[in-house]
């Protein structure tokens, strides 16, 4: 597993494996928003929150067909799927490997691109704490996607629709965890349960995501 | 006949109007889709129950 | 005898052929009653004047959209457990006739909160949980549509439905916890037993039948038409072997 785990960091560090991209993404819509709205500070801090979050999900769905897309074409899921270890425990630590390359490097930049969008100040340790929760649902869930469509030609879009609905819950919490945090209140009843969502998805989904995997490689 | 619908008629028919439209355009889209599957059938088994008999 | 009968796709064939012609006649039959009847044959509430009209198919459509999901889950449950392939398609037939339900249950409450709320949107949270419906609806469909194996797009369809049911329901609650920051009491919500009166009342029952009816007749001629078209596919299947 560790090794899988590995490859699988090496594979999305080198040229071309989509490490940059979401970063790249994060930060142009952190420097577009502000263009497009206007420099008001009040109005830049009150939608802050939610444009760091939407930004972090978007940045987040970039790279999710790659998750299980590559392995499927080169053949190698198959034998991910034949070998020893359990295909959820391959599905785990892909979305972990996912997660390492886009939700942690996302939440380390997203105090920086706060203080670009004029967040309040009280909102930085909560913006931390609820992607730091809360990315790593984007990984599980986003894995579970690309593991439906894997088996589909060009399935980008289709991933799309099929995962955006499912990160419904996973933004709203994590949207109120900030802004109530930015205006001074205590973020703690959304932030646990954002983690709740988190732990539930990180124990199911890999169960259904190794299902359908196993049903596409039929 | 026509009931009086105030200022309201447009929101109240529009309402009525979209709604028969859309479950009007389910029903014709459900018996097209019925009628070319069910011939298309019909033709397939005609042709293999005369190659097979 | 069970009702595990009916998973032949012959028997269904058989029975939902017979059963079709009642379900078409009483759908027709209480469709007209319940919206003729409300839409000419009601007064006007006293606050809502004639838009309370709109109720004979909003408050159906909406019901109706969320009870076809849930028929949904139970069909794809089913297929997942016992591997009865009618029931598979019963999903897939299902599917387009709730997000219809769905799109009408939208456009009447857009078009009713104009008068009402002034606006034609509200982020309520009733409507964007519906609008999220609307999507898990479309990707549903959208699955279908793309996978060419019908037992793979069965299974991955089943799969997307189990997990797609739960997030909804998630959804829905955080919908709810989302809202209360920005307005409350927005909602003109109707409790239905409590101030409806009967006047109102009876054709609204009428239509919910209308409504309930159409449901299950669509969904078992569609479902007769997914049979066909899977038998189509074998037949043409064996003749390009042959």
């Amino acid at each position: 597993m560790k090794a899988l785990l590995i490859r699988d960091l090496r594979l999305a560090l080198r040229a071309g494996g989509g490490f940059g991209l979401g970063l790249a993404f994060y930060l142009l819509v952190a420097v577009l928003v502000p263009l497009g709205v206007g420099p008001e500070g009040e109005t830049l801090g009150r939608i802050a929150p939610g444009i760091l979050w939407v930004g972090a999900l978007l940045a987040c769905l970039l790279s999710l067909d790659r998750i299980f897309a590559l392995d499927y074409e080169d053949g190698s899921l198959d034998l991910l799927a034949t070998a020893p270890i359990p295909l959820e425990g391959v599905v785990a630590v892909k979305a972990l490997a996912h997660w390492l390359v886009t939700g942690l490097p996302l939440t380390l930049v997203a105090p920086g691109l706060g203080v670009l969008l004029n967040l309040p100040h009280g909102g930085y340790g909560w913006l931390v704490m609820s992607l730091g929760l809360g990315t790593p649902a984007l990984s599980v869930i986003g894995a579970f996607g690309a593991a439906i469509v894997v088996g589909v030609k060009r399935g980008g879009l289709l991933l799309s629709l099929l995962v955006l609905p499912l990160y419904v819950p996973t933004l709203i919490f994590g949207v109120e965890v900030v802004k109530r945090g930015a205006a001074g209140l205590d973020a703690g009843a959304p932030l646990a349960l954002m983690a709740a969502i988190t732990a539930a998805a990180a124990a199911i989904l890999p169960f259904a995501a190794a299902a359908a995997i196993r049903v596409n490689l039929r | 006949m026509m009931p009086d619908l105030g200022r309201y008629a447009f929101v109240v028919l529009g309402s009525y109007g979209a709604s028969v439209t859309l479950i009007v355009g389910l029903v014709v889209l459900s018996f097209w889709q019925r009628a070319r599957v069910k011939r298309a059938l019909a033709e397939v088994e005609a042709r293999q129950g005369k190659a097979n008999g | 005898m069970s009702i595990w009968e009916y998973a032949n796709p012959k028997k269904f064939m058989q029975t939902s052929a017979w059963a079709l012609p009642w379900a078409i006649g009483l759908t027709v039959l209480c469709l007209c009653v319940g919206l003729i009847w409300g839409f000419f044959f009601t007064p006007d509430d006293y606050r809502q004047g004639s838009t309370v009209k709109i109720i004979y198919l909003h408050v159906p459509a909406a019901m109706m959209a969320i009870n076809a999901w849930t028929m949904m889950l139970v069909t794809s449950l089913i297929w997942i457990v016992r591997r009865h392939h009618v029931s598979a398609l019963a999903a897939k037939a299902a599917a387009p006739v709730g997000l219809t339900f769905t799109l009408i249950a939208l456009v009447t409450g857009a078009l009713w909160g104009q008068p009402m709320w002034g606006t034609w949107w509200a982020w309520d949270p009733r409507l964007t949980s519906f609008l999220i419906l609307t999507l898990f609806y479309f990707g549903y469909i959208a699955l279908w549509a793309a996978i060419e194996d019908p037992d793979t797009a069965a299974d991955l369809t089943a799969i997307l439905c189990l997990v797609g049911s739960a997030f909804a329901l998630l959804s829905r609650y955080a919908v709810n916890f989302w809202n209360q920051g920005l307005h409350q009491g927005a909602s003109l919500s109707l409790d239905k037993e409590e101030n409806v009166s009967d006047v109102f009342w009876i054709p609204l029952v009428i239509s919910i039948v209308g409504f309930v009816l159409l449901f299950v007749t669509l969904v078992l001629m569609r479902t007769r038409t997914e049979i066909r078209a899977r038998r189509l596919s074998a037949l043409l299947a064996r003749e390009r072997v042959a």
